[in-house]
């Protein structure tokens, strides 16, 4: 990032709760910052004006739920150099990929007094079984720090100090005592992400992996364990089946003991 | 670090209340006072102020995989084997910032930090955590390149040790020489005889100078017959073995044998093992600049050789595969380490196995690649 033009970020929502992108206004310490190191030139949540692209980054969040968004994320693609996605909707298929098991149909039947309106596909997808994707920021939300990371090294044209290890590392360097050890409670931490800085397990409650799977989890030996100190296959399931339960790793951890 | 070999022959008999004498006297040193207290589930390093701030009447049940705090019948204040946190966090911290480097415009300039050591004291380090201090002081004070953060914290600090009398159920310093008795590297050690008396050794003349000010008496010949006889009943009671001869190389030998593939499988690759471990002293570094440019900053980390970022050079990850992982950590803890700084990387603390989230047991692992009993199979 030699030339002194400022990165031109824009921020693209699909089936989202909004979170992630509140994050980049929850920053309050570093948002003035950030403003002004990057040029905000798309971000209808926190703005009304909206500038044409193309853009140096896209910040994406939410999963692909409908045609429409399947048309819109390969028009954001090309309006992107790079594309971020951020939050485990946009990675990994978000809470909604739950339907993917399901009939979205019959839950579209039993919510809406007329279903005829609403259009939806049967799986909720993560932004890369789309179109490809530069980065990832992981979190159900996104950890603010770890965005106002990813912008700072993006300016500066290094690498982001954006960590692929267990949340077990974070929980160590903090003194955390293990919930998992001491407790004989089920944590996902030795499979998820870090990133967090080992939050829930901090205030006495075990990792739900909302970071999703960490760069090489044995998933499979976790339930293996879960299952050994004597936790129900429908157990199992719930724990890894939650916000990043479409991620193949999470998948993987339970239909393999299935077929077991 | 002012603690020396020389034999401190003073062993005295210490009543109960000696131990608030020694808090105030350590207190009057200027240390912070550290000891074992139970807090979040587990007998843990926490600030006391007096005697009663120690667990009497606690102990831990220890297990692969399994750490669970319970009540004791009667109230000894040191009835229990190592806990969570190991001594290294406040030696060797687990983040540290390494200098940083700041600009208003042009020219930049460094700031190093430079931050006054704590002066810390421990009452009731377990003999195999002083025998830790002794491995990391070797790595990281007396080899080519003393790390002076750790150094200066080590240099201002004040060691009691707690002989052990009660092992856990991974417990294995025996095997490994670090325990149960601490034989040097500590200022004062302790020998719990009963709920109200210890018999306490000088290891130091630091120690011998605190010692003075408390009020103690002189340790009879059965007194001293009794801290041994209490250790000797804990070396049989240790809960896991480990048969050190000949492992080196065993472990050398057997690179492709097949007890690696199948604790591979086990493994989660979470780094608990190298995070709990009082030896492991790997970190990382990382550069960091702020969203404006005005400030850039070098950080250190744990690390642990069970990332894939850990063995990352240019082009990837020298160690791929999670067997490869795991065998680096256990041939560098059981038998690299002996030739790299001429002692076992390992003291038996059990701390591996109890804090491993499935419960894989290094002894296990290290026997079985050493009986090389099992056939090799071809490797898929």
């Amino acid at each position: 990032m030699s030339s002194e033009r400022k990165q031109r970020i824009a921020i693209f929502k699909f089936a989202s709760c909004d979170g992630c992108q509140l994050s980049l206004l929850d920053a309050e310490d570093e948002l003035l910052k950030v403003a002004e190191a990057v040029e905000i030139a798309y971000f209808p949540e926190a703005s009304r004006a909206m500038m044409k692209g193309p853009y140096d980054v896209g910040l994406v969040e939410g999963s692909i739920i409908t045609h429409h968004d399947a048309d819109k994320i390969q028009q954001v693609r090309r309006q992107c150099r790079l594309l971020v996605t951020i939050g485990a909707c946009a990675t990994s298929g978000g809470i909604q990929a739950l339907r993917n098991w399901k009939d979205a149909a019959e839950f579209v039947r039993t919510v809406y007094p007329s279903p005829d309106f609403v259009q939806t596909l049967k799986m909720s997808t993560p932004i890369a079984e789309h179109v490809p994707v530069d980065f990832e920021l992981r979190g159900c939300p996104i950890n603010k720090l770890q965005l106002v990371e990813l912008l700072s090294a993006l300016i500066a044209g290094r690498k982001p100090n954006i960590p692929t290890y267990s949340v077990c590392m974070e929980c160590k360097r903090r003194a955390t005592v293990c919930l998992a050890v001491s407790r004989g409670e089920p944590c996902l931490g030795p499979v998820t992400m870090a990133g967090c800085g080992a939050l829930c397990p901090a205030y006495g409650r075990p990792c739900f992996g909302c970071f999703g799977p960490m760069d090489s989890p044995n998933t499979v030996a976790l339930a293996a364990d879960f299952a050994a100190k004597g936790h129900s296959h429908a157990e199992i399931e719930r724990l890894f089946r939650s916000y990043s339960a479409w991620a193949w790793q999470f998948r993987r951890a339970t239909e393999e003991r299935r077929q077991a | 670090m002012g603690r020396d070999s020389r034999s401190h022959d003073a062993a005295a008999l210490l009543e109960a209340q000696g131990l608030d004498e020694l808090i105030r006297s350590l207190e009057r040193r200027d240390y912070e006072v550290l000891g074992p207290t139970v807090h979040d589930s587990a007998i843990d390093w926490g600030p006391i102020h007096a005697a009663a701030d120690l667990p009497a009447g606690w102990t831990a049940t220890q297990a692969p995989g399994s750490y669970r705090i319970e009540r004791r019948d009667d109230a000894r204040r040191f009835a229990f084997a190592a806990g969570p946190s190991t001594l290294k966090r406040y030696f060797h911290e687990a983040e540290r910032s390494v200098f940083s480097v700041e600009s208003n415009g042009s020219p930049f300039h460094v700031v190093e930090k430079q931050d006054a050591p704590r002066r810390l004291a421990f009452i009731g380090v377990r003999p195999c955590d002083v025998a830790a201090l002794a491995i990391l002081d070797r790595v990281l004070i007396h080899d080519r390149f003393p790390d002076p953060a750790y150094r200066a914290r080590r240099e201002s600090s004040f060691i009691v040790a707690a002989n052990c009398t009660e092992p856990g159920g991974a417990c294995f310093c025996d095997s490994m020489g670090a325990g149960p008795h601490a034989a040097s590297g500590f200022d004062l050690a302790l020998t719990e005889l009963d709920d109200s008396t210890m018999l306490v050794e000088c290891g130091s003349a630091r120690g011998e100078e605190v010692l003075r000010e408390i009020p103690h008496a002189p340790a009879g010949k059965d007194v001293r017959e009794r801290a041994r006889a209490a250790m000797a009943a804990a070396r049989k009671r240790m809960g896991r073995k480990l048969n050190t001869e000949g492992l080196a190389q065993a472990l050398y030998d057997n690179f492709e044998h097949p007890e690696w593939e199948k604790v591979a499988a086990r493994c989660l690759g979470c780094g608990n093992c190298t995070q709990a471990c009082p030896t492991c002293f790997c970190i990382t570094f990382e550069d960091a600049s702020d969203i404006d440019g005005s400030r850039a900053e070098r950080r250190r980390r744990w690390d642990s050789c069970f990332t894939l970022s850990h063995s990352y050079i240019h082009g990837g990850s020298v160690r791929q595969s999670p067997k490869s992982r795991h065998r680096q950590w256990v041939t560098h803890k059981l038998s690299a380490w002996e030739s790299q700084f001429g002692t076992p990387g390992c003291v038996g603390c059990g701390r591996c196995i109890v804090w491993c989230p499935v419960g894989i047991d290094i002894t296990e692992t290290a026997a079985a690649v050493a009986r090389q009993t099992a056939p090799v199979e071809a490797r898929s």
